[in-house]
């Protein structure tokens, strides 16, 4: 992948101990303390009862039964009351951080940003909100958001429950049909990380990734505005018969190329398809080589997905690749 | 602990019957995908009448591949859906476009008699999908457009959707017999 | 002795005369014909329909414990085919749909196929042991629960041979489980197959229930009751309560939703999606406490016994448990801190989650007291116990980090949860398990299991179940999501996954190590005798494996460890009938005798009854109509039953104080 972007993605751990924004940190500064303390309080107690099992500190009585004295059998009670205690004392210090992280993290600061996501079996659908319903944005399964700002999520599902996870930035929040949820986030290191669903939402739940794209602010107001656009008139001729293939074919029942006349809403937005950097929710790199297979037959790729096999003639997929190609 | 003579026995039988449940396994349940079904194009025996001249009917060998497949009839309902055809059709009551869940066919209900209504079109105003829709597809929702009257098995009817109630769900909609399709009353099957 | 009148309490009451033992002294010829008369009295027959027939609770015990590991050995192999799918990425060894039916059998067996119906087999095969009763209270009852139990095995597995296992999950969210997402009837089977279950599981709880109140030896008042015992009767309460959540959830909502179109769950229609997972939980977290308690009882048990002293803190444990049981009942939402539900009521269920540790950390507390003040002997079973204290404590640590809502959010839905249940599952429920087994297999079979396999079915389980979960926390942490049939290369989390599944080998390797034991120690192992371990319950004063009829004659408990106050002999009350089946019957809280009771003989009803239930709740998946007809096949089934439950077998001629002779049907 010769792609410096997806050679970021690469370099970046996408795990909940990678954080890169305010978020993340809180969460994974409570899971380093709350594996300390109880990393050691299981070194100590599964210590404790294998070298009980060789102490010997009673004594055989008259049946062969092992005895303890009052003042052991007393010494023990406040051991143990005393573990007991601590055991308290140690889980209400829990229950206060995770509260106050909690509240830290429902609290939703002023954002500049809206982004509406639904989810669908097995993609997601982006949308920019914008006051102007003009400028607003339809994309798929790939958010850009700026570095240093909080950007809200409106989450909604289109049919079943998934959620909506970028361990780098996050926790999870749950799209459950009927309810409408929000979730924010601000990325401070510029990069690439990857969200994936993390409920289980039907056959191809494995292949439903998506990327959030970290950027700033500059270059993604020029993202934003190159989104805004209407897909290009091809001018090439191989591209112009491409577009006819799309056109005359079963594509634009199901997709929507802004500026043309396909209003598909069936599956993604593929007004500017070749500035994502990855194809079907994260299942292969948007290369030409990954598109015409995935064109020719989704199903080898993503079994079951909705999209149909397309056998096309060779000449009409090189037509169509470089049409698509063009879309960016 | 040997079993008794009798009790072998059962269990033979048992083993049996088991097999033989097995080996039928269920059609209902197969979700397939890419398939190749028969015969895509409408045999040259499909009509889009029921009536013939002569003494005797004769039938279409094109049966639906996907008559007791429930995820079939499942996928013909999201393909409903997504392809508009409530826009004429309305979940099946009809309205610029004729009902799909009553007894009355006009262009004929075997499977591919409606396969064929469906892929080539037919006059004032169906058009022909065969050309934006692949075989598969077209069969998901013949198959679906059958269950809307009770022509499939009940196991392989959609139930309800999570949408709000427009119609009774296939799965509890009685079985209408066709009143135009199928054998006429005079004629004999060979 | 004199004829006894019903209701004449004075008769039970043990006349002023010395003791007799259970075993010793009395002329062995005698014995032997009490003996031979009594285990006749309280046989069932022999031959196949003897065995359909039966009432004797410890067949039927049996039966549920072998299915039960038949069925671990199923969700072992389902989870074998699993980890081999995910040895490396896009291994291709099986589509999204098969691995789906199979990751959902997988939870849906071990949940409610093993887990549940082994404790509480554990329960009805013991519980009466251990607390001096010739059997449960309800026989025919037992009978009908294992017959239930064993219809939803064979419906599972069938569907599964069939392409029609469930497929979305053994807790099955909706709408993905809904009408519209998941067409056909592979819910419908999940659904109906849960109700199944839980009948069983219903059934067994009453039972423990009513035996331990009602049945119990003389003297063996509720505080001097075993701690097993205990643990089987709290559980048995969260049976009772928890259950029918998941029924009327299961098969009433969702099966009607999905058969005759109502609209529970239904957004668009004033339903709810949410309501789903609410209502599961309410059942599916009091599920995960009623699988991990009854272990607890049994490490109590085997502590005591090879630490050679009676436990630290007996009170301080029952409390405990009892505690547990309750705040089991109030942590459901732990499991739904992603959706959207208020924050503060998400902290209240953190805090809960959070102080159910600490019922569980005073019984740790008290068992370690107990060996360091003891004088430990390393038998298998005490092996497994020091593992579990290993493997369970890990459970409970990352337990109580998932608790955290904030934290939750991140591994909610990965393989860090799926880390976290199966050390609690595997250290809190199966460790305990290996140890009972190896405990009580002499009492049961009359021959020992092997100590050198069981050191190496313990080593491997220990060092097996580690190397396979606990990998799977970091892969949780790195971004693994639940349920997932396969994984890019370029996710990194490939060699993880080799290693996991590689664990899953060596866990294989132990229960072969211990099918292995059984197979030989079953024939060939060394003859046990009644008392192999020098333990003190009353399961140890009676032959190995018991006679049909337990005890010869109810012993007289006065203390919390019979065997270990009495040198030699146990009192022991004479007076129940050597011609029909007699139990005693004792008050609840103090176990005074109270009335003796005829027991029921052996009865084809139950498993008619099951059958009937089968038709009714299979049957309904495919027509509604169906109810009707297994109602009325039902009913004469049940008439039958009722008539041979209540048939009067012996009368007697009885003098009224007045003079009058009249005959009088036995109490």
């Amino acid at each position: 992948m010769s792609n410096p972007v997806l050679l970021a993605l690469q370099n970046v751990r996408h795990s909940a101990t990678a954080p890169a924004s305010p978020e993340a940190h809180a969460i994974a500064h409570l899971f380093w303390w709350m594996l300390a303390v109880g990393g050691a309080i299981w070194l100590l107690v599964a210590a404790t009862a294998i070298r009980s099992a060789f102490a010997r500190r009673g004594a055989p009585g008259d049946d062969g039964l092992m005895r303890v004295s009052a003042e052991t059998h007393t010494r023990l009670q406040r051991v143990v009351i005393g573990a007991t205690v601590v055991t308290g004392v140690i889980l209400m210090s829990f229950i206060v951080f995770d509260f106050s992280v909690g509240r830290a993290l429902a609290a939703f600061p002023a954002q500049s940003l809206t982004v509406d996501v639904t989810g669908h079996q097995w993609w997601w659908q982006i949308e920019y909100e914008d006051p102007n319903p003009s400028l607003s944005v339809t994309t798929a399964n790939e958010i850009h958001v700026p570095v240093g700002e909080p950007v809200q999520f409106k989450l909604a599902s289109h049919d079943v429950i998934h959620s909506f996870w970028v361990p780098n930035m996050n926790g999870k929040r749950d799209l459950i049909p009927g309810y409408r949820s929000s979730i924010w986030f601000r990325a401070d290191t510029p990069g690439v990380y990857r969200g994936q669903c993390a409920e289980f939402c039907g056959l191809q739940h494995a292949h439903m990734a998506f990327l959030v794209v970290a950027q700033p602010r500059a270059e993604f107001t020029r993202w934003l505005l190159q989104q805004r656009t209407s897909g290009a008139t091809p001018v090439d001729s191989l591209a112009v018969a491409g577009q006819q293939v799309f056109m005359s074919g079963s594509c634009a029942l199901c997709h929507t190329i802004g500026g043309t006349p396909a209003h598909g809403t069936v599956g993604p937005d593929l007004t500017h398809l070749a500035s994502r950097l990855e194809l079907a929710a994260g299942t292969a790199p948007n290369t030409r080589g990954y598109l015409g297979g995935w064109i020719l037959n989704p199903q080898s790729m993503k079994p079951r997905t909705l999209m149909p096999p397309n056998p096309l003639q060779p000449r009409q997929l090189q037509a169509l690749l470089a049409y698509l190609e063009t879309l960016k | 602990m040997r079993a008794s003579p009798r009790s072998r026995r059962f269990i033979v039988a048992g083993g049996l019957a088991t097999s033989l449940l097995l080996a039928t396994a269920c059609e209902r349940e197969q979700r397939r995908f890419a398939d190749a079904p028969p015969s895509s194009a409408p045999s040259a025996f499909t009509t889009a009448s029921a009536l013939q001249p002569g003494p005797t009917y004769i039938a279409s060998a094109v049966a639906d591949p996907y008559e007791s497949n429930a995820y079939a009839a499942s996928t013909g309902q999201q393909l409903f859906a997504s392809m508009n055809c409530s826009g004429c059709h309305s979940n099946g009551g009809g309205g610029m476009g004729p009902a799909l869940m009553d007894d009355n066919w006009i262009y004929g209900s075997d499977p591919d008699q409606v396969f064929a209504s469906i892929a080539e079109g037919r006059p004032n105003g169906m058009p022909a999908w065969k050309y934006r829709l692949n075989n598969q597809q077209i069969w998901e929702l013949v198959t679906y457009v059958r269950s809307l009257s009770g022509l499939i098995p009940k196991g392989a009817r959609p139930s309800r959707s999570d949408h709000m109630v427009v119609a009774s769900p296939p799965s509890q909609t009685p079985n209408s017999k066709p009143k135009n399709s199928g054998v006429p009353p005079a004629s004999k099957a060979p | 002795m004199s004829a006894e009148h019903s209701g004449e309490h004075d008769a039970l009451i043990p006349a002023p005369q010395p003791p007799l033992p259970a075993r010793a002294t009395l002329p062995d010829d005698l014995l032997a014909s009490e003996h031979e008369h009594l285990d006749a009295l309280w046989s069932d027959g022999r031959g196949f329909w003897a065995w359909v027939t039966t009432v004797n609770h410890k067949s039927i015990a049996k039966r549920y414990i072998v299915t039960a590991f038949l069925m671990f050995i199923a969700g072992g192999l389902e989870a074998g085919a699993m980890r081999l799918q995910l040895s490396h990425p896009d291994a291709g060894v099986m589509g999204p749909d098969r691995y789906n039916q199979i990751f959902t059998t997988h939870g849906t067996t071990m949940m409610f196929l093993f887990a549940v119906p082994m404790m509480t087999a554990m329960g009805l095969y013991f519980v009466p042991l251990l607390v001096g009763a010739r059997n449960v209270a309800f026989p025919r009852l037992n009978a009908f629960g294992y017959w239930c139990y064993l219809v939803g095995v064979v419906f599972l597995y069938v569907s599964l041979a069939l392409n029609m296992a469930p497929d979305a999950g053994w807790f099955s969210y909706v709408p993905l489980s809904g009408p519209q997402y998941s067409p056909g009837h592979r819910i419908d089977v999940w659904a109906q197959l849960v109700t199944f279950t839980e009948i069983a599981g219903l059934i067994g709880a009453i039972n423990i229930i009513a035996t331990t109140f009602k049945l119990r030896a003389p003297g063996m008042s509720l505080n001097r009751i075993p701690i097993f015992v205990w643990s089987e009767l709290v559980v048995s309460f969260m049976i009772v309560f928890a259950l029918p959540a998941v029924a009327l959830g299961s098969t009433f909502m969702l099966g009607m939703d999905r058969t005759v179109s109502t609209q529970f769950f239904n957004p668009a229609e004033g339903g709810d999606a949410l309501l789903w997972q609410h209502i599961f939980w309410f059942f599916g977290h009091p599920e995960v406490y009623i699988i991990f308690l009854p272990g607890m009882g049994m490490i109590t048990e085997i502590v005591e016994v090879f630490s050679r002293r009676r436990v630290f803190g007996y009170t301080a444990i029952v409390l405990a448990n009892i505690t547990t049981g309750f705040f089991a009942f109030g942590l459901w939402v732990h499991h739904m801190f992603a959706t959207p539900i208020p924050e503060l009521g998400q902290s209240l269920f953190t805090a809960a989650s959070m102080v159910i540790a600490i019922p569980t950390a005073v019984q740790i507390f008290c068992w370690i007291a107990t060996l360091w003040t003891g004088r430990p002997r390393f038998t298998t079973a005490l092996l497994f116990i020091l593992g579990f204290f290993f493997t369970f404590i890990n459970g409970g640590i990352t337990g109580v980090m998932l608790a955290s809502v904030a934290f939750d959010k991140q591994v909610h839905d990965t393989f860090f949860v799926v880390a976290h249940l199966h050390y609690v599952l595997l250290g809190g429920a199966v460790t305990p398990l290996f140890a009972a087994f190896y405990f009580w297999f002499p009492k049961v079979t009359g021959r020992m299991l092997s100590e050198r396999l069981g050191k190496w079915n313990f080593w491997l389980f220990i060092i097996g179940v580690n190397v396979t979960f606990f990998p799977m926390h970091l892969l949780g942490l790195d971004g693994m999501p639940r349920r997932v049939y396969t994984y890019l290369r370029e996710t990194g989390w490939g060699p993880l996954n080799a290693l996991v599944s590689a664990g899953a080998v060596i866990i294989v390797t132990s229960v072969i190590v211990f099918l292995v034991n059984v197979a030989i120690s079953y024939r060939r192992g060394a003859l046990a005798g009644d008392n192999p371990w020098g333990s003190y319950g009353l399961e140890w004063a009676t032959a190995s494996p018991p006679a049909n009829y337990n005890f010869l004659y109810p012993v007289v408990v006065r203390s919390r460890h019979p065997l270990w106050e009495t040198a030699v002999e146990l009192p022991v009350l004479t007076g129940l009938s050597t011609e029909r089946r007699e139990v005693l019957v004792t008050t609840t809280v103090d176990a005074r005798p109270d009335h003796r009771h005829d027991d029921p003989t052996a009865s084809i009803w139950p498993l008619a009854l099951a059958l009937c239930m089968a038709v009714l709740w299979i049957g309904s998946i495919f027509s509604p109509y169906v109810v009707l007809w297994a109602l009325l096949i039902s009913t004469p089934v049940l008439i039958m039953w009722s008539r041979q439950a209540m048939r009067v077998t012996t009368t007697e001629r009885v003098q009224r104080p007045n003079g009058e002779m009249v005959e009088m049907a036995q109490a």
